[in-house]
């Protein structure tokens, strides 16, 4: 085990990948440099037919990645088929409306395109080099920044499977999914409801294209209360998707309304107050929670005394 | 014009580079019949296309390359099925010059599970990546950087087989290179300046290939496209010219020499080929159009003429050089005749597609399920 950083676990995942296959190259805007996210040493370390700087042409990178895998290759675009593209999602650093965007939801819409959103640095980790391996293309997230979360990753071969989602914490009056960098805040409302006798359990889906509905729908029948949460926008979100879902293949198991917590549907604001306002935070998660736990299920009573 | 047929275009031959000199290269007897059975056979294959649209046998629209056939011919003469090539929604002639089946090319337009796509790509997808043919594209000018794309795989390829610097050119055997086919409206696109900028930069042995057949969709070219198009290839040092694009002798000639400058690490070249679009936009476009119209008939008509149609010239050439016999030239077009007669009963005998692969085949088979969170090192 070693304590990374989230983007430090995705640089060891390309570079690991890197060295296993040759047709693993890397190419983006001022990657050599890394500017952006954290692939520094790559450059030093592989020299230019592996890792390159290309010119602000970011309709033509995309395309390009599409004929360098018919052309044999695995290219991990940074902007950043079988091709990976890491790009950066969420706010939180007053970067403002296109900077700060969360977009996922348009890249699962289009079809075809895995996306995963990792919350830890191991899954960051695992699940780049997945993609990298993956013969399908695959959209990773990462936080903006330079750093993400601190965490242990596994020493070695360590690969984390699409379409598998993992408990964070156990709990039994409502699940919380979240999303990424949501996690965080999900985790801290959940230990804050604890003190009240509110029980969640935390969900982390860790990859929206494919997502792990059947875990959802499990924890879900065991608590019969969702709240998801999805810095996204409201309209069209990643949480809309999960809430349909839920919705669909496990309505009678359902005490109440689901629950979206999810920035509305504004562009980002610059201003570090309004920015922190319309992000989801563990307020807002925990008065979701609590308004859920205490919204006239017949046995919440029981339930929060135990 | 070497082909002795009178050329209905401007200006040929300006280049970025050295331009030709003395003898003008011919190809040999059995390259030219190739060039003339490639373009009878799309000839034969868009004639019956549109008759078979006209009468609803094929589910989508088409997009036909009648009077285009000397590009597509000219250029992938020169091409391998190592090499890659991009298409547009124009972009039957291209899958079949590329060596692409006609079976499996018209079993796809009707929608049959025997189709190169299974039915699931239709006209506008018609691919096959085991032979370089990276796909008709319904989006304009969305080929430039696919190609660009492959053309950079191309050599970074060489580079690591033959161990040359990672920017110049491998002095050891020859390489891969990649074709971009796309049209007068796409040269409107920001993805072509972006992907001259690249493979420019970067020394790819990329061919970009503008067939200039004068519209783009529905909107005469004069009215969308400003300067000459081969200007902007110029104005990043891209060597350009501009040829009569119906001329497929020329078409190969000026081919044959950005191919062969590619493939010895010279880097990109571009070729703006001048022909003419015969059919509409689309077939059945006077169902949109609703009596609208922004072309004449009589223009039509005219490139519709033996002087001016790419395979009637060719034809000639052919027989007045001595090069061929009229009865050689009918003996292709017989066999022709005959392989596109079973393409079509191939396609009309075939199973409807499979509505489930719509689902199953929008993601590739993933490796063996990759262990958990792993124990090992």
């Amino acid at each position: 085990m070693a304590r990374t950083r989230l983007l430090q676990a995705i640089r060891d995942a390309v570079v690991e990948e890197m060295e296993r296959d040759p047709k693993v190259i890397v190419y983006g805007e001022d990657v050599e440099l890394s500017i952006v996210g954290d692939l520094r040493g790559v450059y030093e370390k592989f020299g230019p037919d592996r890792i390159r700087n290309t010119p602000i042409s970011e309709t033509s990178l995309t395309g390009m990645a599409v004929g360098l895998a018919a052309a044999g290759y695995r290219p991990v675009v940074q902007i950043e088929l079988p091709i990976t593209i890491i790009a950066t999602a969420g706010g939180g650093s007053s970067n403002a409306a296109q900077h700060s965007d969360t977009s996922y939801p348009m890249i699962m819409n289009l079809g075809g395109l895995n996306v995963a959103v990792p919350a830890t640095p191991a899954d960051a980790k695992g699940l780049v080099k997945t993609a990298i391996r993956s013969p399908n293309p695959c959209f990773i997230f990462e936080p903006n920044g330079r750093g993400g979360e601190l965490g242990d990753v596994p020493d070695g071969e360590h690969l984390v499977p699409f379409g598998k989602a993992a408990v964070r914490t156990d709990g039994r009056d409502v699940t919380v999914v979240a999303i990424g960098r949501m996690l965080k805040p999900a985790l801290a409302a959940a230990a804050a409801l604890a003190a009240d006798g509110v029980s969640a359990e935390v969900l982390d889906p860790r990859t929206l294209v494919p997502l792990d509905e059947d875990a959802i729908l499990a924890s879900v029948a065991k608590t019969g209360r969702l709240v998801i949460v999805d810095e996204a926008r409201e309209c069209c979100s990643a949480a809309s998707q999960i809430a349909a879902v839920v919705a669909e293949r496990g309505f009678s198991l359902l005490k109440g309304p689901v629950r979206r917590v999810t920035t509305p549907n504004v562009a980002m604001p610059y201003a570090p107050n309004a920015e922190a306002h319309v992000i989801p935070g563990e307020a807002r998660i925990a008065a979701a929670v609590r308004e859920l736990a205490g919204a006239g299920a017949p046995d919440r009573d029981e339930k929060v005394s135990a | 014009m070497t082909t002795g047929l009178g050329a209905k275009t401007g200006q040929t031959g300006q280049t970025g580079q050295a331009g030709e000199t003395g003898e003008r290269p011919q190809p040999s007897k059995a390259e030219a019949l190739r060039l003339y059975e490639t373009m009878v056979l799309i000839r034969r294959v868009e004639e019956r296309l549109r008759d078979d649209s006209a009468a609803g046998k094929l589910p989508g629209a088409v997009h036909l390359y009648i009077g285009e056939e000397a590009v597509a011919a000219g250029v992938c003469a020169h091409l391998r099925a190592s090499d890659y090539a991009t298409s547009t929604h124009r972009g039957h002639g291209h899958f079949l010059a590329k060596g692409g089946d006609v079976r499996a090319m018209m079993a796809e337009i009707w929608a049959k599970r025997e189709g190169i796509c299974q039915g699931m790509g239709g006209s506008m997808h018609v691919a096959d990546l085991t032979k370089g043919i990276l796909g008709a594209n319904g989006i304009v000018g969305a080929g430039l950087s696919i190609a660009t794309g492959a053309a950079f795989g191309a050599k970074l390829s060489r580079s690591s087989q033959h161990g040359a610097s990672q920017h110049g050119a491998s002095q050891h055997g020859e390489a891969g290179v990649s074709v971009c086919f796309f049209g007068d409206g796409a040269s409107n696109q920001g993805a072509l300046m972006e992907t001259l900028n690249l493979a420019s930069l970067w020394r790819l042995p990329l061919i970009f290939v503008c067939e200039n057949n004068g519209f783009s969709e529905f909107s005469p070219a004069a009215q969308v496209t400003s300067g000459r198009i081969a200007d902007r290839a110029r104005a990043f040092a891209v060597p350009a010219r501009e040829i009569d694009g119906n001329d497929v002798a020329e078409v190969w000639r000026a081919a044959g020499e950005a191919v062969g400058r590619a493939r010895e690490g010279g880097g990109p070249s571009f070729i703006e080929a001048r022909t003419y679009r015969i059919q509409g936009h689309f077939e059945a476009e006077s169902f949109v159009l609703s009596g609208g119209r922004y072309r004449e008939e009589a223009e039509i008509e005219r490139w519709r003429q033996a002087g001016a149609d790419p395979i009637a010239r060719f034809r000639s050439w052919l027989i007045e050089s001595g090069t061929a016999t009229a009865a050689e030239l009918d003996g292709i077009e017989a066999a022709i005749g005959e392989r596109v007669e079973d393409a079509v009963r191939f396609a009309d005998e075939g199973q409807p597609a499979d509505p489930a692969l719509a689902e199953t085949l929008m993601f590739a088979p993933e490796p063996p399920e990759p262990p958990e969170p792993s124990e090992e090192a």
